[in-house]
């Protein structure tokens, strides 16, 4: 099966790559384990199809080595690597029966036509393909055309890995959650390590045990969904993740705690000692709509705002206030009361993420990742 | 696109109606007018019904020239269409030799067409031509004034050098169509470059062939200029095809009366084509949308 | 794999280069060169042949006026068809779908049936041996292909385009030339393309409905037979130079035309 390692892997498009400009993946170091389900999540451009396609073998990259179980595959061909990849629009054999287009991968390893009606019955049973198994490929729908797609890669023994580039593209909004659970369940009964690529941070989480943010080139965190959500070590997680994203709120250090443009916002010991390292960086302070309070009482800590906005959205609401120069959004439960006069909020320090030059201070580490 | 009903439109379309109609109505009405008289002079014409229509049918003149005209787009289709995509596939996809390829492919669809007449009319003659020196040099004999054989070979020949390049450019507009994805999808399928043509290449191709092929029939069978300026219809009758018979026979002999006729049932014939090529192409259409409706 | 296909492609090359290279080769020889001994190349170079055809009028003035009448067909061609173009591409109309196939048949007609028709009707409207009538006469073929290329490339344009302009206070005659037009340009400049290529190539019609003084090129070189036999040097320049025009087409819309291929509308 397939441990899939990337071993200070870059990637440049550019014969001569100078500036950091040029690459479209930047160096990094990353393993996918055997079995698991990841999803490659992020906004257009960050360079997760060139990932995927640099792990499927459909293009060479520049820098670096991809290793799968250990034996190195920057030169062996995509047919050789034993992968099977699912594009963005379903790509069907037109001229050939469903039945046919399952054989395909089979019969050109000529495999004996037993054993390939067994397994293309096996799969097309799984896909639920089964009742249009004699028709023409090309007039079925959309995502009945992807489930041949995946199938194509199922029905292959030899298959270590199935790679997904963003496959729901093109599925009708109201199909896509069914074949999300269908990949589920292909996972759970086949246990093939299968990478996700999505720009859909619902998409990915549902599918994935673990997800690699890539933000720019680069992997910004890999870890669970909810890792990803109360953690986020890095700006761009923090903004991506969670509808809305994160509050990110630029700071200075002063006397008093965190100066947010006219509101100071004090700090405890803890706190203080964290940012004390990250001195000369530009600080950012974080905390998602989803943990900031909102009261008309006013206590200890909590700091005045004005109400903006308040969008009603059915299960929750979304109100917008305005703290000293900055717009905060916060996220409320349908039953939360919202106050019509003075506001203020308040942030519990569990939930307050610093980050400096945009990387997460750890409390662990002490000081800033990046120096 | 939602097109809205509005009959006002007909203004925007009328220059072009009163321009084809001027062209094409009042002529046509001329020949059937001739096709149906027996016309001696200014004034004595009179009304012969089908006959000029019977006559021209059973005249073996027009016969011959029908069988050799269907020979010749036969002949003609059956080289240009594999050669034509064989080329295609063979042309580079990207770079500057891929235009270059381009122009080199577009010249000999540009060429008037009285100079390819005269082109190969120089270049197959032994004494002033690369090709009938060599060939005659080689120790065959080579003449296509005399020889009715190497006359077909020449003008087939003539053809194919003329038009392959329009199956060629179809065709390599079609693949260029296809989305990268296919390809790599066939490669993680494993399949064999025979199966990459077969299932993925070749079913693509299928709409700019019907075109290219129908096309090229239609074009073939009202061939003039080329084959005239060649070998001028011989040696004898045996390279006269149906347009130049016609002309021959409208312009040459002024056998007004069976020579439009004769036009009218030229005309039928390829308008019997071009409606079959108009429902494969609305079918294609239609297809394509039914395909496309799935897919949003 | 890549080795194949490029011998493939240079030997193709070679076959569609060979005869053009060869006329050329004729048109620098003079004819006793030609008819005495058998060169690859010109053993006496000579620019004789191009001389006569640039010094004589009977000669240049063929192809002022194929050159004449290909423009005035073009701009007939595309003042015509843009409008109704635009009208098949946006409305439906009493007789449309018929109206188009109609249109259509006569690119498919064979120019033979038309001969004799056109040589009565332009000679009785007095517009016999002008170039305007080879550009109208041209027309018949070359209006219904405009017509349907155009439209292919109108429909891709969407309507919402047309209504926004609309909305900002263009009228329909600056709207179709400041903003449709544009949008559309690779679909003129294939149409352009595809009736200069069928206009500068045709023989029978243009010789048919000439004489004197609108005589094209290509009747001129089909005459060419002197007392001395066929003067093949001046032939083959003659060929040249015709070739040479068409070689400038394809160089400026060399972009546009696989655009065009590629919508299948030829």
């Amino acid at each position: 099966m397939a441990e899939i390692r990337l071993k200070n892997l870059a990637h440049s498009y550019a014969t001569d790559p100078e500036h950091t400009t040029d690459y479209a993946i930047h160096e990094m170091n990353h393993v996918w384990e055997q079995g698991g389900a990841y999803a490659l999540l992020g906004p257009s451009g960050c360079g997760k199809s060139t990932l995927l396609n640099i792990i499927s073998g459909l293009v060479i990259p520049s820098h670096g080595s991809v290793t799968f179980d250990g034996v190195e595959v920057n030169d062996i061909s995509t047919q050789d690597r034993n992968i099977a990849q699912v594009f963005q629009f379903p790509v069907i054999y037109d001229s050939m029966t469903v039945y046919d287009n399952l054989a395909f991968p089979l019969r050109n390893m000529k495999v004996l036509e037993s054993e390939i009606d067994a397994k293309v019955r096996e799969v097309a049973d799984i896909l639920e393909l089964s009742d249009i198994l004699q028709r023409k490929a090309n007039n079925l729908s959309a995502d009945q055309k992807q489930k041949i797609s995946m199938g194509r890669g199922l029905v292959r023994d030899d298959v270590s890995a199935i790679l997904f580039d963003e496959p729901l593209t093109v599925i009708d909004p109201n199909l896509k959650w069914k074949l999300r659970r269908k990949l589920k369940q292909i996972h759970e009964r086949y246990n093939i390590t299968m990478v996700y690529v999505t720009h859909d941070q619902l998409e990915a989480s549902t599918f994935a045990d673990k997800i690699a943010l890539m933000y720019e080139g680069k992997i910004v965190q890999f870890g669970t969904p909810r890792e990803l959500f109360e953690n986020p070590n890095h700006t761009f997680v923090g903004y991506f993740i969670g509808s809305p994203g994160m509050n990110l709120l630029k700071m200075t250090l002063s006397e008093q705690g965190a100066e947010l443009g006219g509101i100071t916002f004090g700090l405890n010991a803890e706190q203080r000692a964290l940012l004390q390292g990250a001195k000369n960086a530009e600080l950012t302070l974080g905390i998602r709509p989803e943990f900031v309070q909102l009261s008309a009482q006013q206590n200890e800590e909590s700091l005045p705002c004005t109400i903006q906005h308040t969008e009603d959205l059915g299960t929750y609401k979304i109100v917008t206030v305005m703290l000293g120069d900055h717009s905060i959004k916060i996220r409320l439960d349908e039953e939360q009361q919202i106050p019509t006069q003075d506001a203020y909020l308040n942030f519990p320090n569990q939930w307050v993420k610093f980050y400096a030059d945009d990387y997460l201070i750890n409390s662990t580490e002490g000081e800033a990742t990046s120096e | 696109m939602n097109k809205t009903q509005n009959n006002k439109a007909w203004f925007l379309v009328l220059p072009v109606f009163l321009l084809v109609a001027f062209s094409a109505i009042i002529p046509l009405m001329t020949v059937v007018n001739y096709s149906v008289q027996d016309i001696f002079d200014q004034n004595s014409a009179y009304f012969v019904g089908v006959e000029w229509y019977r006559e021209v049918l059973q005249d073996p003149r027009l016969q011959d020239s029908l069988m050799r005209q269907f020979m010749y787009s036969g002949s003609v289709l059956a080289i240009e269409i594999p050669l034509g995509i064989a080329v295609a596939l063979m042309m580079p996809t990207r770079g500057a030799m891929a235009s270059l390829s381009l122009i080199v492919l577009a010249i000999p669809l540009l060429i008037p067409w009285n100079v390819v007449g005269t082109i190969w009319q120089i270049f197959a003659r032994a004494d002033i031509g690369l090709l009938g020196y060599v060939i005659n040099g080689m120790g065959i004999d080579y003449n296509y004034a005399n020889n009715p054989i190497d006359a077909w070979m020449t003008v087939v020949l003539m053809d194919v050098w003329h038009w392959t390049s329009l199956i060629a450019l179809l065709c390599y507009s079609g693949l260029r169509a296809i989305p990268d994805a296919y390809y790599q999808a066939a490669k993680i399928d494993r399949a064999s470059n025979w199966a990459i043509f077969k299932y993925i290449q070749l079913p693509k191709l299928k709409g700019v062939l019907i075109i290219g092929i129908l096309l090229r029939f239609m074009d073939s069978f009202m061939i003039y200029t080329e084959p005239f300026v060649l070998t001028g219809g011989g040696p004898g009758n045996s390279t006269t095809f149906l347009s130049q018979t016609l002309t021959k026979m409208a312009i040459g002999q002024f056998d007004i009366g069976p020579a439009a006729a004769f036009s009218i049932i030229y005309f039928l014939i390829v308008l019997l084509v071009s409606w079959l090529f108009f429902t494969t192409i609305s079918q294609l259409d239609k297809d394509k949308s039914k395909e496309m409706s799935h897919e949003s | 794999m890549s080795r194949r296909k490029n011998v493939g492609i240079w030997a193709y090359s070679v076959f569609v280069l060979l005869p053009v290279y060869w006329l050329i080769n004729m048109s620098f020889k003079s004819n006793e060169e030609i008819l005495g001994t058998f060169s690859l190349w010109p053993q006496h170079f000579t620019w004789a042949n191009y001389q006569v055809i640039f010094t004589d009028p009977s000669w240049y003035n063929g192809y002022f006026n194929s050159i004449y009448y290909v423009v005035l067909n073009s701009i007939i061609t595309l003042i015509v068809a843009l409008p109704a173009a635009y009208a098949f591409s946006r409305y439906k109309f009493v007789g449309d779908k018929h109206l188009f196939f109609w249109l259509l048949t006569n690119r498919m007609a064979p120019p033979a049936v038309f001969l004799l028709p056109f040589f009565q009707l332009y000679s009785s409207v007095g517009l016999f041996d002008t170039h305007i009538a080879v550009a109208l006469a041209h027309c018949l073929f070359s209006v219904p292909l405009a017509v349907w290329i155009l439209e292919g490339f109108m429909s891709s344009v969407p309507k919402e385009i047309d209504e926004t302009a609309y909305i900002d206070g263009y009228s329909f005659p600056r709207f179709f030339i400041r903003i449709f037009l544009p949008l559309i340009s690779s679909g003129i400049g294939v149409t352009v393309f595809f009736s200069f290529m069928f206009s500068w190539v045709e023989l029978l019609l243009a010789r048919t409905l000439t004489s004197v003084e609108a005589k094209p090129i290509a009747a001129i070189m089909t005459r060419t037979i002197g007392a001395s036999g066929v003067d093949w040097g001046v032939l083959a320049a003659a060929g040249v130079l015709t070739i040479i025009p068409g070689i400038l087409v394809i160089y400026f819309v060399r972009n546009h035309v696989a655009k065009g291929f590629a919508l299948g509308r030829v």
